[in-house]
Formats: structure tokens, sequence, C-alpha cells
């Protein structure tokens, strides 16, 4: 051994480490999201929208809450290039006299926020919930998972609803502009742990029969370390399909809990509350106040599912 | 003339940075009734050559150069349609995997039946006649009433016969057998491996054999093709090759092959081959804290005693404890390892080796039995200290280098792991050093540190395994068929350096195998295992001398016998 000749492959072994960012910019996943032009429109119309929605107060005309700022006189104006149409209301304004493009962008914050904190609730949960039934088998397993089955035999919205129904019985109406929020994440997310954990439960119970599960066990390694440390960076793949998928539609539970009047309050609107304000008028011929939160809602959830499709499909090695 | 004929082949695989060819200006030919062996290391190329004759390359695989020549016609510029009709019908292809060639879903009739009536213009019952007939010619027994069965009513060798009826029903002139028997255990192999020698030769057949195992080349072949790295290195008859090879891959690779006529104390120099093994640094294994392994206090007799293990698995469960049904996979195993010697465990799949490893290891908790290490009963440890501290002494080596590693974690990360978990160092930069010093112990380098598991070949990937077994300065370590998932020119640089370590800091070891070749290299004594019961326990060179048990016999029987192999290189290591 001591006088081996490298050849070609030895000398790979000596090749300094590359940096992450190098590693990054040569990878295959890298790649084959470059070479979709679908999905680097998607990444960049969501990317776009998410900043809109960030700095909302910057970029908005106007702020809709600043009720300074609003004026019934100015209710109801029709977007530009109609007759009647303001030049200051670029998409018109609803029957508050609120600019229709400032009340989406801050609308969009509160679905996007609302969005990103159900997945995170709903994965946190569901990725726990998900390892520890499958690493630890047995009667553990078997109640999480039934758990799980009973709860999938409610629509996700049914069961929203209902949270959201319980905790407005318990809170009443008071300070409703606060918790509204956290209430409708916990309902949502609530609603869609049990697909993460199913995932995380099949991979795990993949994962732990492998043999650097059994090794890191053999060192004498104790389970709740082999599970954080070993097992979840081994998991997480799908997850994150989940989860983009997810995104999308939270955003569309959040919308239509507020369309049901059970999301926001209308004096917090987001995309979902607008879209139920234009739709009083849709058939009385002010139509923009319904469409164009509409629209936005469509093109944010359409971008982020092409970019959760993308996704799935990279990260599928059966699909390459 | 020979049927198939290979001209000037180049294969490429064109990639988003580059092109990889595959296999480089080939030229190869066979007669009908020969076989033709192709054999080579992982990445030679052999079986793309194969599958570049039957036309199924893999995207995005391309012909760039060469002719493919089947009886006198050109057939590697044929349309996709034409050459569907030639697959199957005038070539005949063997898959390596019985388990998943066949539909499980359809009866073997069907599958026989549809692929005769493809290309044989037959009546259903004249096919199904034709269907018999052949898998009587194949060795199926009573092939009337099992033509009607469904592929997981067979065994694994079965399927494989009936895998080879498929390939031979339409009359082909050639078939192509990628790695046939590599998936059966050895006593199935020689069955196989006869068949197939008698079919070539009763229907005439040209057959060209892709393999990794040079055994099967020199039981089976008339001519061997030599492949490394996409080039063709040596070619000829087998007779010649194997017995007299001219180019020093050829020569690295045979000596490489593990015999089970004789013993060595090592394994010739293999040159010419993944040169991942740097020169070992020199350390002091006195003082230095790897030596600490030799530390621990002796023990009187056996340092591990088994007696009676007997361990059951749950086949179907029941609420009365009186319903369930139990496999067992170990049934009253007893032997002792004495300090310092390796003990070698061999069986065939499903002997229950693997599952005495994984108790001795405490990943299973047996049924009943006692094991006893260091004067410690193992089975019955419940304060924890004394668990970590019994963990700590016993290391294992497993089988597959690929899923052993955590994809997810740096080298430094996995190797540091057991020495930071057992404390077995005070500061960061004493368990860097002691990493580092490992990874060179094992022939890999520092710069191996850094880097992730699948940036490294498999066997590098075995050495990071050896490495952090090696983390927690054990004394005993339990190679669980440590060399079986690797090429044989890197299974004798692996067996070389866990003789090494063994000598170097007085490991005690237990290693499985279900090659008796590997077995007869490594191991002072040896089990043999069948079915979960421990068949025969002796001297290794007693066993193979003069075995007891009639299993032995059997088995020692049934392994290819390397005879024709050349022993250049070797003499000076014979034991």
């Amino acid at each position: 051994m001591t006088d081996n000749t490298p050849t070609v492959s030895g000398s790979e072994a000596s090749e300094a480490p590359r940096s992450a960012m190098a590693r990054f910019l040569d990878s295959d996943l890298l790649h084959s999201f470059l070479s979709s032009k679908v999905t680097v429109l998607a990444a960049f119309t969501t990317v776009v929208l998410m900043l809109a929605a960030l700095f909302a107060p910057l970029v908005a005309p106007f702020n809709p809450f600043d009720l300074a700022q609003i004026s019934i006189m100015d209710a109801r104006i029709p977007p530009i290039g109609m007759e009647w149409s303001d030049p200051r209301y670029l998409l018109g304004t609803d029957d508050q006299g609120r600019d229709l493009l400032s009340g989406i962008l801050y609308g969009m914050r509160i679905s996007l926020a609302v969005g990103f904190l159900s997945v995170a609730f709903a994965a946190v949960l569901g990725i726990s919930l998900g390892l520890i039934s499958g690493y630890v088998g047995g009667r553990t397993d078997a109640i999480i998972m039934r758990i799980a089955e009973v709860q999938l035999t409610f629509p996700a919205i049914l069961l929203a609803l209902l949270i959201d129904g319980i905790a407005n019985g318990i809170f009443g109406n008071i300070d409703r502009e606060t918790w509204a929020i956290w209430i409708l994440t916990f309902s949502i997310g609530l609603s869609f742990w049990v697909q993460y954990a199913r995932t995380v439960r099949g991979s795990t119970l993949v994962e732990k029969n492998k043999e650097y599960v059994q090794a890191a066990r053999v060192i004498g390694i104790p389970a709740w370390i082999i599970m954080i440390r070993h097992v979840l960076p081994n998991v997480l793949g799908p997850v994150l399909v989940i989860a983009t998928i997810n995104l999308a539609l939270a955003i569309i539970t959040e919308a239509t809990l507020s369309f049901l009047g059970v999301g926001v309050p209308s004096t917090q609107p987001s995309l979902g509350t607008l879209i139920r304000i234009g739709n009083d008028f849709l058939f009385s011929g002010e139509w923009w106040i319904a469409i164009f939160p509409g629209l936005a809602l469509a093109i944010l959830v359409l971008a982020v599912n092409l970019l959760g499709d993308w996704l799935r499909d990279a990260l599928n090695p059966k699909l390459r | 003339m020979s049927i198939l004929d290979i001209r000037g082949l180049t294969v490429e695989f064109p990639s988003r940075k580059d092109v990889f060819t595959a296999s480089r200006n080939v030229n190869l030919s066979v007669d009908a009734g020969k076989i033709l062996g192709v054999v080579g290391e992982s990445g030679a190329g052999k079986s793309t050559v194969g599958n570049a004759v039957i036309g199924l390359l893999e995207n995005p695989g391309r012909i760039a150069e060469g002719e493919i020549h089947l009886d006198g016609k050109r057939i590697d510029n044929l349309a996709a349609e034409s050459m569907r009709k030639l697959r199957g019908k005038r070539i005949g292809m063997i898959f390596q995997d019985p388990l998943t060639s066949l539909d499980p879903l359809q009866t073997i009739e069907f599958q026989l039946v549809e692929t005769i009536r493809l290309h044989l213009p037959l009546s259903k019952t004249e096919a199904r006649a034709h269907a018999v007939d052949l898998l009587d010619q194949v060795g199926i027994p009573n092939p009337e009433e099992r033509i009607a069965q469904y592929p997981h009513q067979f065994s694994g060798g079965m399927r494989q016969r009936v895998v080879i009826a498929l390939a031979l029903c339409a009359d082909p002139e050639v078939v192509i057998a990628d790695e046939p028997t590599t998936a059966l255990d050895v006593s199935i192999q020689a069955q196989i491996l006869k068949l197939m020698k008698r079919l070539c030769e009763e229907k005439n057949v040209a057959m060209v054999v892709i393999t990794h195992d040079m055994g099967v080349i020199a039981d089976l072949t008339d001519h061997v093709a030599v492949m490394y790295r996409g080039d063709l290195v040596e070619y000829g008859e087998s007779k010649q090759v194997l017995g007299a090879p001219k180019h020093p891959y050829t020569q690295s690779l045979i000596a490489a092959v593990p015999r089970p006529d004789v013993k060595v104390h090592r394994f010739p120099q293999v040159d010419y081959i993944e040169g991942s093994a740097k020169p070992f640094k020199q350390i002091d294994i006195g003082t230095h804290w790897l030596g600490k392994a030799r530390d621990y206090k002796s023990v009187d007799g056996p340092l591990l005693d088994v007696k009676d293990i007997t361990m059951k698995f749950l086949t179907k469960d029941a609420w009365i404890s009186k319903n369930r049904q139990y496999f067992t996979a170990l049934d009253k195993v007893s032997f002792d390892i004495h300090a310092g010697e390796t003990f070698g465990l061999v069986g065939e799949s499903g002997s229950g080796k693997s599952t005495m490893a994984r108790v001795i290891t405490g990943l299973y908790h047996p049924a009943g039995g006692t094991a006893h290490f260091a004067g410690q009963e193992l089975t019955s440890l419940k304060d924890k200290k004394q668990v970590l501290a019994m963990r700590r002494q016993m290391q294992m080596i497993f089988q597959d280098p690929f899923s052993s590693l955590n994809s997810r974690m740096r080298v430094r990360d996995i190797v540091a792991e057991p020495i930071k978990f057992h404390k077995l160092a005070s500061t960061n930069s004493e368990v860097n050093q002691i990493v580092d010093d490992l990874l060179e112990h094992v022939g890999l380098g520092i710069a191996a540190a850094a880097k992730f598991p699948h940036e490294f070949s498999g066997g590098q990937r075995q050495r990071i395994s050896i490495a952090r077994a090696l983390a927690t300065r054990p004394r005993f370590l339990v190679c669980d068929e440590p060399t079986s998932a690797l090429d044989v020119s890197i299974q004798a640089q692996i067996l070389n350096l866990l003789k090494d370590l063994q000598d170097e800091l007085g490991l005690t070891m237990l290693f499985i195998s279900h090659d008796l070749a590997v077995i007869r290299q490594m191991c002072n004594r040896t089990g043999v295992m069948r079915h979960g019961q421990l068949l025969e326990v002796a001297d290794t060179e007693d066993l193979f001398d003069k075995p007891q048990h009639a299993y032995t016999r059997e088995l020692l029987s049934l392994m290819p016998s390397m005879d024709g192999l050349s022993r250049q290189n070797l003499e000076e290591e014979l034991a």
C-alpha cells in the first residue's frame, strides 16, 4: 500500500475542497433552473411580488390604513383608460375610496405573511411528529398516524373555519385586528401538518434502516441526536417541495377564509378581503374592485406553484 | 465467420460540461457456440458495450464511431423500429437481477407466450408448448404446472432460469448476459453457469457474458476481453489471458483475486488501479492516541463468548401471543472469539450471519442466550455508562459504503462524531488532529476531511468508514461483508488495510462474508452458517482442507476454481 501509483481518479482526492458558492454555481440544480424559462419567469415574478409586498409602504402610492388619505368622494373610480378615471388611481378605487393598487400591495403583504407563517408552523409540527413517528415506531407511530388520518377526513378549509370559529367564540370581537392573523395562521397551519408528517415519516422509515444510522447507533449516540443530526437533513428534500406548493395553498386558503368573512377584518384587507368587497359590486359594473385583487392572487399563486413543480422535478432523481 | 462483430466501437455520453467516453475503439467478435467474457471493474465500460449491441444505450449515450455487425449485416445504424424487431428475436438479453427483470403481475406463461408470439409465427397453443419445452430445457422441474405460476413463486435461481428461457425463446443467434450471476448465491451461481454453457453448445448460440467476476470468466468463457476505463486492454483466449496475462492491468487484476486454494499474507501490490491510497503517514503507535486501543485490560479466556443466542423476527403479528408467527434468524448459536484473532462467519444470504453481527453490536436484542464481552454480559446491560463503555470498545464496518456514511455531513464531522460523543479528546484542535491522523492512517490524506462523502469512490468511502470505526479506539471490530460491494482490486486494498490495522493495533475481528476465498485470506478460525444455525467451527485452514459438515463440503465444491489464474506476483506472499 505504500508505493501505489496514483492514476486519474487519484488526483481527485488531493483536490482542494471547493467553496459552497463555487459548488452552487456549478450545481445541476442551478443549471436545471436556468434552463427552464418558465421557472425563471415564475421565480422573477415571485420575487418581484414579494419585494413589492414587503416594501409596500415605500412602493404604494397611498396608505389604505390611513384614514386621512381616503375620501368617500373618491369611491368607485374606474381604472386608468376608462371614462371617469383619475390619474391618481392607476387601478381605480374601491367602495370606500381606497386606492386599489395600494390595497393590493398591502393586502399581498398580509396574504404572504399568513402564508409563510402557517407553512412554517405546519412544517415544524409535521416534521417533528413525522420524524418521531417514523423513527420510534410502534405505539407512538400508531397514535400519531391515527390522529393524522382522522384529521384527513376533514377538509382543510372546514378545519380552519372550525378553529377560527372557536377562537372567535373565546376571544370575542375585542381587539380583533391584532389576533386575527395569528388565529388564521394557527388554523391554516394546523390543517396542513399531516402532509409533512406523512412524507417525513415515510422517508424516515427508509433512512433509519440505512447503515449510517446503524453506525451512529453502534457508536452509542442517543436516538434524539440521531434523529436531528442524521435523519432530519436527509429527509428534508421532499419537505421543501411540499412547503413551496403548500405556500400557494395557504395563500389561497387565507383568501378563501377572508372571502367568507372569517379571516382578517376588512380594516386590514388581505387579497381575499378585497375580493369579497369587490364581489358585492361585480354585477353593478364596478368589476375592477374584485378582478384586480383576484388577478394578483392568481399570478402570485401560479408563480409559486410553478416554482414548486420545478423543485419537485429537479429534486426527484427518477424524473431526470 | 463470427456471428457478432464489433469494430472500433466508441460510445460517448455527452454531459453538460464535457463528453464522457465510456468505451474507446473496442474490437470484439464472437463465434456461434462460443462464449466471450467481457471483464472489468465498475466504470470500465463493459455494460456499455453490451447495451450498444442491443441498441439500448441510456440517454444521452451515442455510438460516436465504429460498427456492429450481426451475421455480416451492419446493425448499429438501424432505425429504432427495425432494431426493436431484432431484439429478442436475433439478440437475446439476460439481466443481472432476476427479481426485477420479470413482471411480477403476470404469470410466467403469459410472459413467455407473449415474447414467443411476438417473434415467431406460432399459435397460442404452439407457443405454450414451446414455452414448456424451453422451461424444461433450462431445468425447471414440472414445467407444465409451474408455467402457470407467478414470478414470486419461484426462487432467485429459478427466476434466473426463466429469464434465460425468455432470452432464448426466439432462438436468437446472440445472447448478451450482463452480470447474470452477480445477484445469486454461490451454489446457485454454479448451476446457472453450467446451464449457460450447456445451452450455448446445444443451441449453437454466441454468448457475450459481461461480468466483474474472474471466477465466472475462468469457469465459463472461451475468449475474454479485459476492459479498463473504456479501453480494451487485453483480448484473447481465456486460458491464455488468465494464465499468462500480458497487460499490467490484467496482471494486477488477477493478482488481486482472492484464491480459495491458497492463503496469502497480504495481497500483492495492486498497481495500475485507483491510486487513492496515499502512503501512510508514519505515526508512533506506542505513544499516539490511536495506540491506546491496546491499553484495555486483558481478559482471561475468550474476548467474546456467545452462548445459545436465539433471534426471532415477528412475521405475523396477532393480539394473542400464541398466534404470532416468527422467523427464526438465529437458532442457539454459540462460539467464542479470542483476543487478537479474526473469526470468520460464512454462509449464503439469509443464513443469519449479519443478524449475528447486529446482535453483538447491540442493534438487535436477542430472544435468548447470552453474549459475554471481556467478561461482561452484553444482552442484559442496563446502566447507561456501561453500555456506552461497551459501545466504545466495539465498532462495526458495514457492507454498503454508499449508505453507511451520512451524505449531508462532511468527512471531518463524520469521523469526529464518535470522538466528541465519547469525549475522547479535550479540545477541538486535538479532535481535528486526531481526525487528520486517522484519515492519513487509512490512506486518504487530510484534504479528505473538508469534503462530502459523495465526492469519493466506493473504496475511499470504505476507508472513511474504517476511520470512523477506529475513532472510538475500539478493540473489537465487526466487519459485515466489508468488501462485497467493492471491485476486486479495491477489495484487495481494503483487506490489506484491515490486516495492517489489526497487526498494528492488536484488534480482534469478527469478519463476515459470503465469499469463502476472502474468508480464507482473512480469518484464523471460521464458522459456517446456514438457516440461522452454526454448523461447523474450525481453524480456517482445517476447514478448507478437511471440512466436517456436508454443507461445508458442498459450499467448497461449488467455489469457482480459479485454477487457470496466473500466480504471478503471488509466490512471495504465499503462506
